[in-house]
């Protein structure tokens, strides 16, 4: 033979079906072109599950098996290639439904070996006891087959005859016809045109394109200076008053490759229409009958294999964009089959009608949590909303709404208005009610174990039972998701420190940042409770930025997401406080934005604590004070009697002055509180802002802004964090430590060493440096018994200090998600994984 | 930490003897959480006193705290362990004065069986139930009882530990014996892990004095840390010893439970039976228990051979251990076994898991949900469930003055609300119009003709 070799070409993503007889030479082919893990042999799973590919009376199972494989590939987007006889069409069909079912494309690959060379090949192999007339009866039902092998649903056929044209063959895989990653824009992406040809044009125009038009002024392409490409969601035609121009220019484009285009319902109708089919002639396509009646018919045969001619979807820029007219859910993603071009052109219709005859369709975007943003048309709305990372663009341009665009990677929105009611609406234009329901969150996005990406610990774990553990707490105490943007990190505290009678020094908290900061920022450390409080310039904000439908408008929670107050009034009340301060400090307009995240600590501790301070701190004080004094008299009495107690005396005496001290500190921290009188709120960070995660700028910029809200604020509520700035190494150091120690003279708790740096280390973005006092009612009374405090010195200080780390880290992504409106979902699972990593057993006194 | 022991019988050196301790002495006992030490304050021949002074080493304390419960909080450092006189003190004693609490007198029985004036201080003792109960448990032993709370430093309020004085004329073994079966009753708390031996150290400890007392029920599931098993083990041996005629058993008082008035009530079956008979009027077979926390439901539905699959989801994976072992889920038969599901789920997280039953069940549920939380529940459940039918039971707010609630209580310490039936029905008809389903509302429990019944239900019906 002379001839060239042949070329089998093979979808990138596609299940191939080799057939051909036993010693028809399957494997050989298989393992030649392609890997070993895509080949999924019937020899093999038969083996697997009986110790013997050759046992015929495992066949049942090991095809079981095999489906199985071949399904979890298919599902996972993996080429897989089945090496089985195939001769039998019961065979083949049940491998093409598994196909259909997971929306890839089936091939076959005929091997037609003459049948004595299979013959001789079986014979000649010792581990196959069936001889010519198996081969013979195996040939038989293939030539059976070849005849109708086109029909059987395969989108090829490759067939190789004779065993010369089986060794000479190449395989070539193809990318499929919505694969276009390789077009990475920018793009122009278009909403549904409807015949509107004038709006394009005015739009194409804002959009900085210069058209291209004919002797007699049509609009026959268009061109971008900065190259950009533009992409057409679909609805070209129908209902508009110019269907023709519309296509000839988007033709124009399409061919002069300045656009991509994908079909919508509408084109797919009018195809229908003009080839004569019978369809109901309803939603403007009469009108798109009429207009190209008028054209001639080299315009409308040219135009036809234009609109039949699209694809139903495409994947662009990498991956990171699918574009399909009614949208496309994520499994169906670069996918092919009937499915998955009906969802792409009808949505996820249930087959039912709403009340104006219109398809109902299910909700998809609400459910969409793939990593591509989908950008789609079909449905008309009022304002484009991005919804779970898609947005659908249809702003009803024919029913006199605009037509719009969407600038990619820009994400900026263009749009023109119509210049009148073209089409008379069945149902008239609603704004999305998607973006309400994107708030519910779904069981996946937060169950089982996790690993999520962060930028400063890597990937971080979250184990099923911690989500377990904080899926209770997020479900039954925390504040609605939509107000939980964000949650604090719990915060490790210093090495022990070897000065007398202390187990915390500032003296450590220098020494762990020198040679990974300058200088640091120590703030004092109010005792009370941390709070994140969210601040809204006024309820639309927080309606149109958080999807809130009541008050209050903005949050203020705990650090384990609980809201502070049960009465949503006082909650409303603290906030207006804070955003009149803001409004008064002109922090709206320096910050550019119309809502705030804080970072503070709110006061008095017993606020939120009143329980926890009853039950266990003065509970402690009550028992140890009734008993103390008692044990000391009768110790007294005993060594009035001449007894040597002397020793236990001294003990039981230095126990209560302990205890004396314990109760000092706990009551300093308490005081009574009346709606908010008595409550202080002290910001110290801003967290974010509208666009902005804020956790790369300086904590000297945090403290003025915060400094800038307490000066503002006439009502008493907000409180002055104090700070000293330290360069390290210098002589500010030991006059940082003296001011420590009179902070924690007058009752402070201690304070907080942050390194002051810019973007965000990966490091400890801050150090606990608490008082000798205070951390009485942490480590106990009498902690500072010299023999305690040698045992406690040893504190391990690792997990702590990773588990800040890591949910610093998850902290600062979740802050990106909100600061961006990234879908709810996506900032709940870093948040959810903060409250999730709270569970890991840690010392809770570190 | 502290207990002193006075008596006033003559020679009152006497009780030296009877405790084993020299009075001239100061001895130090060594024990697992630190050093009891035993002392005389005053030995006279009128009036002499031993101290019992435990000096707990509270790290010990917290590591033994650590390994027996696992519990990670910082209640294991922080305590009033060192100061109180708890089960720590208790034990000290048993183990310091065994020989006396056992009441071998030695060569002088006599003294070990008879009856002295004796005079018990404790400063400090831990108490669920205030000097009230201190008074119920140890009056009827023939105790003298001065009971007074101690104040909370800084709240002006009283704290749970009480200064106690009791005086009367016993034996010393037998106020040592209640000493140390009664302190951890009344704390409620014992500092290690209670297995079945305790029932023995009960019976043997408690002995005639205790199978006599009005509050043994109490007592017995207090030191037997409420295990039920346990308890009924402790009361029959108690039975036994007493001999006693009135065997019956003291009627479950429900002190833990100040006004939560549906736990003794059968309301709870009465619920079950209505949420059951609902189901099946729908002509449901497969139900979905959403909050099945410790199964009851689920029980009653396994039971009914209509309901051919029955799955509980419960937020909380506790719950469903709970539930698990309740329905007796190692020895469940496999075809009862193939009908039950257990998931762990939540009701504002749309679930997958949820879909394709004919019938949900949210009992006794929504209460326990914050309001801001409801249209969460009602777009998991009417929106994406969407099951045919869903049943849906909360407490009828009207009804409680009928338990002699006031207006603002609840029935539940985790209630969020109790919706009176106006409240109840508008919200179940708002979300039956914003779903597509039609609701009917019931009344379940006896119909009070001014408050209605304790309980009301919604069934939803969708077509």
């Amino acid at each position: 033979m002379t001839d060239a070799p042949p070329v089998v070409s093979v979808p990138e993503l596609s299940l191939v079906l080799l057939v051909g007889v036993s010693g028809s030479g399957k494997s050989t082919f298989a393992a030649k072109h392609f890997l070993p893990t895509q080949v999924i042999s019937s020899d093999r799973c038969r083996g697997l599950v009986a110790d013997d590919e050759t046992d015929q009376a495992a066949t049942p199972e090991a095809f079981k098996l095999l489906n199985h494989i071949v399904g979890t590939r298919l599902r996972l987007g993996r080429l897989t290639v089945v090496d089985a006889t195939n001769v039998q069409k019961e065979a083949r069909a049940q491998l093409i439904a598994l196909a259909r079912e997971h929306h890839v494309l089936v091939d076959a690959i005929v091997l037609d070996v003459e049948p004595s060379v299979a013959t001789e090949r079986t014979l000649a192999r010792p581990d196959r006891d069936f001889g010519e007339a198996v081969v013979r009866r195996q040939h038989r039902d293939l030539k059976r087959s070849l005849k109708y092998l086109n029909k059987e649903g395969f989108r090829r056929v490759h067939r190789l005859t004779g065993a010369e044209a089986v060794a000479a063959a190449r395989v070539v895989t193809e990318r499929s016809w919505n694969d276009r990653k390789d077009e990475t824009g920018p793009f122009d992406l278009i909403g549904d045109v409807h015949g509107c040809r004038a709006e394009l044009e005015a739009l194409l125009a804002d959009l900085g394109w210069a058209l291209e038009r004919d002797g007699l002024g049509r609009a026959v392409n268009a061109a971008h200076p900065e190259g950009r490409k533009a992409v057409f969601v679909g609805d070209l035609v129908d209902r508009g008053p110019d269907t023709p121009g519309v296509l000839r220019l988007v033709m124009g484009m399409v061919a002069a490759g300045t656009a991509l285009c994908v079909q919508g319902n509408h084109e797919q109708k009018l195809v229908r229409a003009l080839d004569g089919r019978k369809v109901r002639v309803a939603h403007g396509l009469a009108e798109s009958l009429a207009q190209l009646g008028d054209e001639d018919e080299a315009f409308r045969k040219e135009a036809r294999a234009f609109m039949d001619g699209l694809r139903a979807h495409y994947l662009l820029d990498g991956g990171r964009l699918v574009v399909a007219h009614a949208g496309l859910k994520e499994e169906y993603h670069g996918r092919a089959s009937g499915k998955v071009r009906s969802f792409a052109l009808y949505g996820d219709t249930t087959g039912e009608t709403d009340e104006y005859g219109l398809p109902v369709r299910l909700p998809w975007a609400e459910e969409y949590r793939g990593a591509a943003a989908v950008v789609y048309g079909h449905t008309p709305t009022v304002d484009p909303e991005w919804v779970n990372n898609t947005i659908c663009l249809d702003t009803g341009c024919c029913f006199g709404g605009r037509l719009t665009a969407l600038r990619y990677p820009e994400r900026e929105l263009v749009s023109v208005p119509a210049e009148r009611e073209w089409y008379e609406p069945v149902r008239p234009l609603r704004p999305a009610a998607a973006a309400r329901d994107a708030a519910t969150l779904d069981f996946e996005d937060v169950a089982g174990d996790r690993h999520l990406p962060t930028a400063i610990a890597g990937t971080v774990k979250v184990r099923a039972e911690n989500a377990a553990a904080a899926l209770e707490v997020m479900s039954r105490f925390a504040d609605d998701p939509r107000r939980l943007l964000y949650l604090p990190p719990t915060m490790a505290p210093v090495d022990a420190s070897g000065e007398d009678g202390y187990l915390e020094h500032p003296a450590q908290a220098f020494a762990q940042y020198r040679g990974r900061a300058e200088r640091v920022v120590c703030e004092e450390k109010h005792m009370g409770s941390r709070a994140v409080a969210l601040v809204c310039r006024d309820p639309e904000a927080a309606e149109r930025r958080f999807g809130l439908d009541a008050a209050p408008w903005g949050a203020l929670v705990t650090r384990t997401g609980r809201a502070f107050f049960q009465d949503d009034a006082l909650t409303q009340a603290l906030l207006d406080r804070v955003g009149a301060a803001a409004a008064a400090a002109g922090l709206w307009e320096r910050l550019d934005t119309d809502w705030m995240l804080l970072d503070c600590e709110l006061l008095p501790w017993s606020a939120k604590a009143r329980d926890l301070i009853e039950d266990q701190f003065a509970g402690v004080a009550a028992a140890g004070l009734a008993a103390l004094p008692a044990a000391a008299a009768v110790l007294d009495a005993a060594a009035a009697r001449g007894l040597d107690v002397a020793a236990l005396a001294e003990r039981t005496g230095s126990r209560r002055a302990n205890l004396d001290a314990f109760a000092d500190v706990y009551q300093r921290y308490c005081w009574p509180v009346d709606g908010l009188d008595g409550v202080r709120l002290a910001p110290f960070q801003v967290l974010a802002t509208e666009g902005r995660n804020l956790a790369d700028h300086r904590h000297e910029w945090h403290l003025e802004v915060a400094d800038a809200l307490v000066a503002a604020d006439a009502s008493g509520l907000l409180l002055e964090t104090r700070r000293r700035i330290v360069a390290l190494g210098t002589a500010d150091e030991d006059e940082a430590a003296r001011w420590w120690l009179e902070l924690c003279a007058a009752g402070g708790e201690g304070m907080v060493v942050k390194p002051l740096l810019e973007d965000r280390p990966r490091l400890q973005p801050g150090l606990k440096v608490r008082g000798r006092e205070y951390l009485r009612i942490i480590y106990g009374a009498d902690y500072t018994d010299p023999a305690n405090l040698a045992r406690l010195r040893a504190r391990r200080l690792q997990h702590k200090r990773s588990q800040a780390l890591r949910e610093y880290a998850l902290g600062i992504e979740a802050l990106d998600l909100a600061a961006k409106g990234a879908p709810l979902w996506q900032v709940h699972q870093y948040v959810f994984a903060i409250l999730a990593l709270e569970s890991e057993p840690v010392d809770p006194r570190l | 930490m502290l207990l002193t022991i006075t008596t006033t019988a003559n020679p009152a050196t006497d009780l030296g003897r009877l405790l084993r301790k020299h009075p001239d002495r100061v001895q130090p006992f060594e024990q697992s959480f630190g050093t009891a030490w035993v002392f005389y304050p005053e030995a006279g021949e009128d009036r002499c006193t031993a101290a019992l002074l435990l000096e707990v080493d509270a790290a010990r304390l917290a590591r033994s705290h650590a390994g027996a419960s696992g519990d990670a909080s910082l209640k294991q450092y922080v305590n009033d362990r060192p100061y109180a006189a708890s089960s720590l003190l208790a034990v000290a004693l048993g183990k310091v004065f065994s020989t006396a609490r056992s009441g071998d007198g030695g060569e002088r029985p006599e003294l070990a069986a008879a009856a002295i004036p004796l005079e018990i201080a404790l400063p400090a003792v831990p108490c669920e139930g205030g000097p009230d109960l201190v008074r119920d448990l140890f009056a009827p032993l023939g105790w003298e009882v001065e009971a007074e709370a101690v104040p909370l430093p800084g709240f002006g309020t009283d704290s749970r530990h009480v200064r106690v004085r009791l005086r009367g004329e016993l034996r010393l073994a037998d106020a040592l014996s209640q000493l140390y079966v009664l302190l951890p009753v009344l704390d409620d708390a014992k500092h290690y892990w209670v297995e079945i031996g305790e029932v023995d150290k009960l019976v043997r400890s408690g002995g005639a004095w205790l199978a006599a007392h009005p509050r043994r029920g109490l007592i017995a599931r207090r030191y037997l840390a409420h295990r039920r098993s346990y308890e009924r083990a402790a009361h029959a041996r108690l039975a036994e010893l007493a001999e006693a005629a009135e065997a019956e058993e003291e009627a479950p008082v429900e002190e833990e439970s100040a006004v939560d008035g549906e736990q003794s009530l059968p309301l709870h079956r009465i619920r079950i039976a209505a949420v059951t008979e609902a189901l099946a009027a729908a002509g449901a077979a497969s139900v979905l228990d959403l909050g099945c926390g410790s199964g009851k439901l689920l029980a009653a539905l396994l039971d009914d051979a209509r309901f051919t699959r029955v799955t509980g989801a419960d937020v909380s994976s506790r719950a469903l251990g709970m539930a698990g072992h309740a329905l007796h889920l190692d020895r469940m038969p496999e075809r009862r076994r193939q009908r039950l599901q257990l998931i762990q789920g939540s009701v504002v997280y749309r679930d997958k898991r949820f879909g394709g039953y004919d019938a949900a069940v949210l009992m006794e549920v929504i209460e326990h949900l914050d309001p801001g939380r409801l249209p969460a529940m009602e777009q998991v459940v009417f929106g994406a469930a969407r099951p045919r039918t869903v049943v849906v039971t909360t407490p009828n707010a009207e009804y409680n003055a009928r338990y002699g609630m006031e207006a603002h209580q609840m029935r539940h310490a985790d209630h969020r609300f109790e919706w009176d039936r106006a409240r109840f029905g508008a919200w179940a008809e708002a979300v039956a119009a914003r779903h597509g389903y039609r609701v009917r509302i019931e009344g379940v429990g006896t119909e009070d003709p001014g408050a209605g019944t304790p309980t009301q239900m919604g069934v939803f019906d969708r077509d």
